[in-house]
Protein backbone atom coordinates (compact mmCIF):
# COMPACT_ATOMS: atom_id res chain seq x y z
CA UNK A 1 0.00 0.00 0.00
CA UNK A 2 2.75 2.37 0.99
CA UNK A 3 4.55 1.50 -2.21
CA UNK A 4 1.48 2.35 -4.29
CA UNK A 5 1.07 5.63 -2.48
CA UNK A 6 4.70 6.42 -3.11
CA UNK A 7 4.35 5.63 -6.79
CA UNK A 8 1.32 7.90 -7.11
CA UNK A 9 3.23 10.74 -5.42
CA UNK A 10 6.21 10.15 -7.70
CA UNK A 11 4.08 10.26 -10.84
CA UNK A 12 2.30 13.36 -9.56
CA UNK A 13 5.64 15.00 -8.80
CA UNK A 14 6.99 14.22 -12.28
CA UNK A 15 3.83 15.61 -13.87
CA UNK A 16 4.19 18.78 -11.81
CA UNK A 17 7.84 19.12 -12.85
CA UNK A 18 6.78 18.63 -16.45
CA UNK A 19 4.16 21.37 -16.23
CA UNK A 20 6.55 23.81 -14.55
CA UNK A 21 9.17 23.04 -17.16
CA UNK A 22 6.59 23.46 -19.96
CA UNK A 23 5.53 26.82 -18.56
CA UNK A 24 9.15 27.94 -18.30
CA UNK A 25 9.99 26.79 -21.86
CA UNK A 26 7.00 28.59 -23.37
CA UNK A 27 7.57 31.78 -21.34
CA UNK A 28 11.27 32.14 -22.09
CA UNK A 29 11.03 31.38 -25.82
CA UNK A 30 11.13 35.01 -26.92
CA UNK A 31 14.48 35.60 -25.20
CA UNK A 32 16.15 32.80 -27.09
CA UNK A 33 18.18 33.99 -30.10
CA UNK A 34 19.60 31.01 -32.01
CA UNK A 35 20.65 33.29 -34.90
CA UNK A 36 23.36 34.90 -32.78
CA UNK A 37 25.37 31.67 -32.84
CA UNK A 38 25.26 31.08 -36.60
CA UNK A 39 22.91 29.59 -39.19
CA UNK A 40 19.43 28.65 -37.98
CA UNK A 41 18.22 25.13 -38.80
CA UNK A 42 14.55 25.18 -39.75
CA UNK A 43 12.00 22.40 -39.82
CA UNK A 44 9.36 23.53 -42.30
CA UNK A 45 5.98 21.81 -42.14
CA UNK A 46 4.42 21.91 -45.57
CA UNK A 47 0.79 20.87 -45.59
CA UNK A 48 -0.89 20.27 -48.89
CA UNK A 49 -2.19 22.53 -51.64
CA UNK A 50 -2.75 26.04 -50.31
CA UNK A 51 -0.71 25.48 -47.15
CA UNK A 52 2.38 24.58 -49.18
CA UNK A 53 1.93 27.57 -51.46
CA UNK A 54 1.72 29.89 -48.44
CA UNK A 55 4.69 28.43 -46.60
CA UNK A 56 6.90 28.63 -49.70
CA UNK A 57 5.99 32.32 -50.05
CA UNK A 58 7.37 32.76 -46.52
CA UNK A 59 10.47 30.66 -47.23
CA UNK A 60 11.19 32.76 -50.31
CA UNK A 61 11.70 35.82 -48.14
CA UNK A 62 14.06 34.16 -45.62
CA UNK A 63 17.78 34.74 -46.06
CA UNK A 64 20.55 32.14 -46.33
CA UNK A 65 20.91 32.51 -42.55
CA UNK A 66 18.17 29.90 -42.30
CA UNK A 67 20.14 26.76 -43.20
CA UNK A 68 19.63 23.84 -43.42
CA UNK A 69 15.94 23.61 -44.24
CA UNK A 70 14.14 20.33 -43.55
CA UNK A 71 10.72 20.09 -45.16
CA UNK A 72 8.17 17.71 -43.69
CA UNK A 73 5.33 16.56 -45.90
CA UNK A 74 2.48 14.08 -45.43
CA UNK A 75 3.18 10.75 -47.07
CA UNK A 76 -0.01 10.97 -49.13
CA UNK A 77 1.06 14.27 -50.67
CA UNK A 78 2.75 14.14 -54.09
CA UNK A 79 2.19 17.73 -55.22
CA UNK A 80 4.12 19.39 -52.40
CA UNK A 81 7.39 17.57 -53.04
CA UNK A 82 7.42 18.85 -56.60
CA UNK A 83 6.69 22.42 -55.48
CA UNK A 84 9.41 22.30 -52.82
CA UNK A 85 12.03 20.93 -55.18
CA UNK A 86 11.35 23.53 -57.85
CA UNK A 87 11.37 26.27 -55.21
CA UNK A 88 14.68 25.12 -53.72
CA UNK A 89 16.35 24.74 -57.10
CA UNK A 90 15.39 28.33 -57.98
CA UNK A 91 16.87 29.43 -54.65
CA UNK A 92 20.04 27.43 -55.27
CA UNK A 93 21.05 29.82 -58.04
CA UNK A 94 21.25 32.80 -55.75
CA UNK A 95 23.24 31.10 -53.00
CA UNK A 96 25.28 28.05 -53.88
CA UNK A 97 25.68 26.66 -50.38
CA UNK A 98 22.00 26.25 -49.56
CA UNK A 99 20.91 22.80 -48.47
CA UNK A 100 17.59 21.14 -47.82
CA UNK A 101 15.97 17.77 -47.23
CA UNK A 102 12.45 16.36 -47.49
CA UNK A 103 11.03 14.05 -44.81
CA UNK A 104 7.70 12.21 -44.85
CA UNK A 105 5.37 11.39 -41.98
CA UNK A 106 1.84 9.94 -41.93
CA UNK A 107 -0.84 12.58 -42.31
CA UNK A 108 -2.47 13.28 -38.96
CA UNK A 109 -5.79 14.52 -40.23
CA UNK A 110 -7.43 14.22 -43.61
CA UNK A 111 -9.88 16.96 -44.54
CA UNK A 112 -13.28 16.29 -42.93
CA UNK A 113 -11.95 13.43 -40.81
CA UNK A 114 -13.85 13.01 -37.54
CA UNK A 115 -12.44 14.32 -34.24
CA UNK A 116 -12.00 10.99 -32.50
CA UNK A 117 -10.16 9.34 -35.35
CA UNK A 118 -8.07 12.55 -35.71
CA UNK A 119 -6.81 12.02 -32.16
CA UNK A 120 -5.80 8.44 -32.96
CA UNK A 121 -4.04 9.30 -36.19
CA UNK A 122 -2.28 12.25 -34.52
CA UNK A 123 -0.93 9.85 -31.88
CA UNK A 124 0.15 7.58 -34.70
CA UNK A 125 1.92 10.49 -36.39
CA UNK A 126 3.63 11.35 -33.09
CA UNK A 127 5.44 8.04 -33.23
CA UNK A 128 7.12 9.25 -36.41
CA UNK A 129 7.46 12.90 -35.40
CA UNK A 130 9.39 12.26 -32.17
CA UNK A 131 12.35 10.39 -33.75
CA UNK A 132 12.41 12.86 -36.64
CA UNK A 133 12.58 15.98 -34.46
CA UNK A 134 14.99 14.34 -32.01
CA UNK A 135 17.28 13.42 -34.87
CA UNK A 136 17.20 16.74 -36.76
CA UNK A 137 17.23 18.98 -33.65
CA UNK A 138 16.14 22.11 -35.50
CA UNK A 139 16.37 25.59 -33.97
CA UNK A 140 12.95 26.52 -35.31
CA UNK A 141 9.77 24.73 -36.39
CA UNK A 142 7.88 26.82 -38.93
CA UNK A 143 4.30 25.82 -39.70
CA UNK A 144 1.06 27.28 -40.99
CA UNK A 145 -1.89 25.07 -40.27
CA UNK A 146 -2.01 21.52 -41.60
CA UNK A 147 -2.77 18.94 -38.89
CA UNK A 148 0.72 17.49 -39.34
CA UNK A 149 2.06 20.50 -37.38
CA UNK A 150 0.65 19.35 -34.07
CA UNK A 151 2.69 16.16 -33.45
CA UNK A 152 5.84 17.89 -34.73
CA UNK A 153 5.37 20.86 -32.41
CA UNK A 154 4.66 18.53 -29.48
CA UNK A 155 7.91 16.70 -30.26
CA UNK A 156 9.74 20.05 -30.46
CA UNK A 157 8.30 21.07 -27.11
CA UNK A 158 9.38 17.78 -25.59
CA UNK A 159 12.99 18.42 -26.63
CA UNK A 160 12.80 21.66 -24.65
CA UNK A 161 11.08 20.13 -21.63
CA UNK A 162 13.73 17.42 -21.40
CA UNK A 163 16.39 20.13 -21.60
CA UNK A 164 17.92 18.64 -24.76
CA UNK A 165 17.39 21.62 -27.01
CA UNK A 166 15.18 24.69 -27.09
CA UNK A 167 13.18 24.60 -30.34
CA UNK A 168 11.26 27.75 -31.22
CA UNK A 169 7.76 27.21 -32.58
CA UNK A 170 6.78 29.77 -35.22
CA UNK A 171 3.18 29.53 -36.39
CA UNK A 172 1.66 31.54 -39.23
CA UNK A 173 -2.11 31.21 -39.49
CA UNK A 174 -3.36 30.73 -43.05
CA UNK A 175 -4.55 33.84 -44.89
CA UNK A 176 -7.93 32.06 -45.26
CA UNK A 177 -8.58 32.60 -41.55
CA UNK A 178 -10.17 35.98 -40.98
CA UNK A 179 -12.51 35.61 -38.00
CA UNK A 180 -11.65 32.27 -36.39
CA UNK A 181 -8.45 30.29 -35.90
CA UNK A 182 -8.09 26.86 -37.49
CA UNK A 183 -8.19 23.86 -35.16
CA UNK A 184 -4.41 23.58 -35.44
CA UNK A 185 -4.09 27.29 -34.67
CA UNK A 186 -6.21 26.95 -31.53
CA UNK A 187 -4.07 24.05 -30.31
CA UNK A 188 -0.74 25.76 -31.03
CA UNK A 189 -1.66 29.27 -29.84
CA UNK A 190 -0.73 28.61 -26.19
CA UNK A 191 2.51 26.74 -26.93
CA UNK A 192 3.99 28.64 -29.89
CA UNK A 193 6.74 31.23 -29.37
CA UNK A 194 5.73 33.45 -32.30
CA UNK A 195 2.13 33.28 -33.52
CA UNK A 196 1.34 35.29 -36.66
CA UNK A 197 -2.13 36.16 -37.94
CA UNK A 198 -2.87 37.95 -41.20
CA UNK A 199 -6.09 39.81 -40.43
CA UNK A 200 -6.62 42.47 -37.78
CA UNK A 201 -9.87 40.87 -36.58
CA UNK A 202 -7.88 37.85 -35.36
CA UNK A 203 -5.24 40.04 -33.71
CA UNK A 204 -8.02 41.72 -31.72
CA UNK A 205 -9.31 38.34 -30.52
CA UNK A 206 -5.91 36.82 -29.75
CA UNK A 207 -3.72 39.33 -27.91
CA UNK A 208 -0.54 37.22 -28.03
CA UNK A 209 -0.64 37.07 -31.82
CA UNK A 210 1.59 39.14 -34.10
CA UNK A 211 -0.04 41.06 -36.93
CA UNK A 212 2.10 42.48 -39.75
CA UNK A 213 -0.64 42.69 -42.38
CA UNK A 214 -0.86 40.07 -45.08
CA UNK A 215 2.50 38.28 -45.31
CA UNK A 216 1.89 35.66 -47.99
CA UNK B 1 -12.06 38.23 -77.40
CA UNK B 2 -13.52 39.37 -74.09
CA UNK B 3 -13.51 36.29 -71.87
CA UNK B 4 -15.17 35.12 -68.67
CA UNK B 5 -13.52 32.31 -66.74
CA UNK B 6 -15.68 30.35 -64.30
CA UNK B 7 -13.96 28.09 -61.75
CA UNK B 8 -15.36 25.82 -59.03
CA UNK B 9 -12.04 24.40 -57.76
CA UNK B 10 -11.77 20.77 -56.69
CA UNK B 11 -15.41 20.55 -55.59
CA UNK B 12 -18.61 20.51 -57.63
CA UNK B 13 -20.99 23.42 -58.00
CA UNK B 14 -23.56 22.39 -60.64
CA UNK B 15 -25.90 25.20 -59.65
CA UNK B 16 -23.32 27.78 -60.70
CA UNK B 17 -22.59 26.05 -64.02
CA UNK B 18 -26.33 25.81 -64.68
CA UNK B 19 -26.91 29.49 -63.81
CA UNK B 20 -24.00 30.82 -65.85
CA UNK B 21 -25.09 28.93 -68.99
CA UNK B 22 -28.79 29.83 -68.67
CA UNK B 23 -30.08 31.95 -71.57
CA UNK B 24 -30.75 35.01 -69.33
CA UNK B 25 -27.24 35.00 -67.89
CA UNK B 26 -25.59 34.46 -71.27
CA UNK B 27 -27.64 37.37 -72.57
CA UNK B 28 -26.45 39.54 -69.67
CA UNK B 29 -22.85 38.56 -70.47
CA UNK B 30 -23.11 39.31 -74.19
CA UNK B 31 -24.73 42.66 -73.34
CA UNK B 32 -21.52 43.44 -71.42
CA UNK B 33 -19.44 42.49 -74.46
CA UNK B 34 -18.21 39.09 -73.29
CA UNK B 35 -17.90 36.67 -76.18
CA UNK B 36 -16.10 33.70 -74.72
CA UNK B 37 -16.97 31.57 -71.69
CA UNK B 38 -14.46 29.10 -70.19
CA UNK B 39 -15.81 26.76 -67.50
CA UNK B 40 -13.80 24.69 -65.05
CA UNK B 41 -16.47 22.39 -63.62
CA UNK B 42 -14.50 20.12 -61.24
CA UNK B 43 -16.34 17.06 -60.00
CA UNK B 44 -19.73 18.39 -61.11
CA UNK B 45 -22.16 16.26 -63.11
CA UNK B 46 -22.69 19.04 -65.64
CA UNK B 47 -20.14 19.54 -68.46
CA UNK B 48 -21.87 21.82 -70.99
CA UNK B 49 -21.22 21.03 -74.65
CA UNK B 50 -19.41 23.59 -76.79
CA UNK B 51 -22.50 24.23 -78.92
CA UNK B 52 -24.97 24.54 -76.04
CA UNK B 53 -24.90 28.35 -76.04
CA UNK B 54 -25.24 29.79 -79.55
CA UNK B 55 -24.29 33.36 -78.59
CA UNK B 56 -20.91 32.74 -76.93
CA UNK B 57 -17.87 30.60 -77.59
CA UNK B 58 -18.00 28.00 -74.86
CA UNK B 59 -15.28 25.72 -73.51
CA UNK B 60 -15.68 23.41 -70.52
CA UNK B 61 -13.27 21.08 -68.74
CA UNK B 62 -13.03 19.38 -65.36
CA UNK B 63 -9.49 19.93 -64.13
CA UNK B 64 -6.12 21.28 -65.24
CA UNK B 65 -2.80 21.21 -63.39
CA UNK B 66 -2.84 24.98 -63.32
CA UNK B 67 -5.65 27.42 -64.01
CA UNK B 68 -3.16 30.32 -64.14
CA UNK B 69 -3.32 30.57 -67.92
CA UNK B 70 -7.12 30.67 -67.99
CA UNK B 71 -7.09 33.39 -65.34
CA UNK B 72 -4.49 35.32 -67.32
CA UNK B 73 -6.63 35.22 -70.48
CA UNK B 74 -9.84 36.22 -68.69
CA UNK B 75 -11.27 39.71 -68.32
CA UNK B 76 -13.64 38.60 -65.59
CA UNK B 77 -13.23 35.64 -63.24
CA UNK B 78 -16.29 34.07 -61.62
CA UNK B 79 -15.31 31.77 -58.77
CA UNK B 80 -16.77 29.72 -55.97
CA UNK B 81 -15.36 31.23 -52.76
CA UNK B 82 -12.22 29.04 -52.72
CA UNK B 83 -9.24 30.81 -51.22
CA UNK B 84 -6.79 29.59 -53.85
CA UNK B 85 -8.72 30.84 -56.87
CA UNK B 86 -9.59 34.13 -55.12
CA UNK B 87 -5.94 34.88 -54.32
CA UNK B 88 -4.75 33.76 -57.74
CA UNK B 89 -7.29 35.89 -59.60
CA UNK B 90 -6.78 39.01 -57.48
CA UNK B 91 -3.02 38.50 -57.62
CA UNK B 92 -3.26 38.51 -61.42
CA UNK B 93 -5.14 41.80 -61.21
CA UNK B 94 -8.43 40.40 -62.55
CA UNK B 95 -11.96 41.53 -61.74
CA UNK B 96 -13.50 38.85 -59.58
CA UNK B 97 -17.09 37.91 -58.87
CA UNK B 98 -17.51 35.29 -56.15
CA UNK B 99 -20.65 33.20 -56.26
CA UNK B 100 -21.35 31.68 -52.88
CA UNK B 101 -22.86 28.23 -52.59
CA UNK B 102 -25.57 28.91 -49.97
CA UNK B 103 -25.61 25.20 -49.14
CA UNK B 104 -22.13 25.57 -47.63
CA UNK B 105 -22.81 28.66 -45.53
CA UNK B 106 -20.59 27.71 -42.60
CA UNK B 107 -17.63 26.67 -44.69
CA UNK B 108 -14.61 28.57 -43.33
CA UNK B 109 -13.41 29.16 -46.89
CA UNK B 110 -16.14 31.79 -47.17
CA UNK B 111 -14.55 33.91 -44.43
CA UNK B 112 -11.88 35.30 -46.67
CA UNK B 113 -14.18 35.94 -49.63
CA UNK B 114 -16.55 37.87 -47.32
CA UNK B 115 -13.68 39.95 -45.94
CA UNK B 116 -12.29 40.68 -49.42
CA UNK B 117 -15.79 41.74 -50.43
CA UNK B 118 -16.02 44.10 -47.44
CA UNK B 119 -12.66 45.56 -48.46
CA UNK B 120 -14.03 46.08 -52.01
CA UNK B 121 -11.61 43.71 -53.71
CA UNK B 122 -14.33 41.52 -55.23
CA UNK B 123 -18.05 41.31 -55.94
CA UNK B 124 -20.17 38.78 -54.12
CA UNK B 125 -23.48 37.10 -54.93
CA UNK B 126 -25.38 33.80 -54.90
CA UNK B 127 -26.64 31.73 -57.85
CA UNK B 128 -30.12 33.19 -57.57
CA UNK B 129 -28.79 36.77 -57.83
CA UNK B 130 -26.11 36.05 -60.45
CA UNK B 131 -27.95 37.40 -63.50
CA UNK B 132 -29.08 40.51 -61.66
CA UNK B 133 -25.56 41.11 -60.33
CA UNK B 134 -24.06 40.82 -63.82
CA UNK B 135 -26.63 43.30 -65.19
CA UNK B 136 -26.01 45.92 -62.55
CA UNK B 137 -22.37 45.40 -61.53
CA UNK B 138 -19.86 48.22 -61.62
CA UNK B 139 -16.33 46.81 -61.82
CA UNK B 140 -14.78 50.26 -61.45
CA UNK B 141 -15.59 50.29 -57.71
CA UNK B 142 -13.19 47.40 -57.09
CA UNK B 143 -10.00 48.29 -55.24
CA UNK B 144 -6.65 46.88 -56.41
CA UNK B 145 -5.40 44.01 -54.26
CA UNK B 146 -1.80 44.50 -53.18
CA UNK B 147 0.32 41.37 -52.75
CA UNK B 148 1.19 40.23 -49.22
CA UNK B 149 4.60 41.20 -47.86
CA UNK B 150 6.64 38.17 -46.76
CA UNK B 151 9.58 40.57 -46.34
CA UNK B 152 7.89 41.95 -43.23
CA UNK B 153 7.78 38.45 -41.79
CA UNK B 154 11.47 37.89 -42.61
CA UNK B 155 12.52 41.19 -41.00
CA UNK B 156 10.55 40.41 -37.86
CA UNK B 157 11.98 36.90 -37.57
CA UNK B 158 15.57 38.04 -38.26
CA UNK B 159 15.28 40.52 -35.42
CA UNK B 160 13.52 38.14 -33.04
CA UNK B 161 15.99 35.29 -33.59
CA UNK B 162 19.08 37.49 -33.86
CA UNK B 163 19.87 36.42 -37.44
CA UNK B 164 22.36 38.70 -39.17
Amino acid sequence: MAFLEGAVYAVGFICLLFIIRLYYIVKTGSNYKPGAKGPVAVLVVAGSGGHTTEILRLMESLSAGYTPRHYVIADTDRMSEEKICSFESSKQNSDSESQFSICRIPRSREVLQSWSSSVLSTLHALRFSLPLVFRLRPDVVLCNGPGTCVPLCVAALLLGILGMKKVLIVYVESICRVQTLSLTGKILYPISDYFFVQWSSLRDKYPKSIFLGRIV
Amino acid sequence: MKTVFVTVGTTSFDELIESITSPETVQALTALGYERLVLQVGRGSLVPAADSSPHVTLEAYRFKDSIAEDIEQADLVISHAGAGSCLESLGAGKSLLVVVNDKLMNNHQLEMARQLHMDSHLLYCTCSTLTETLRTMDLSVLQPFLPGQPKNFAHFLDKALGVQ
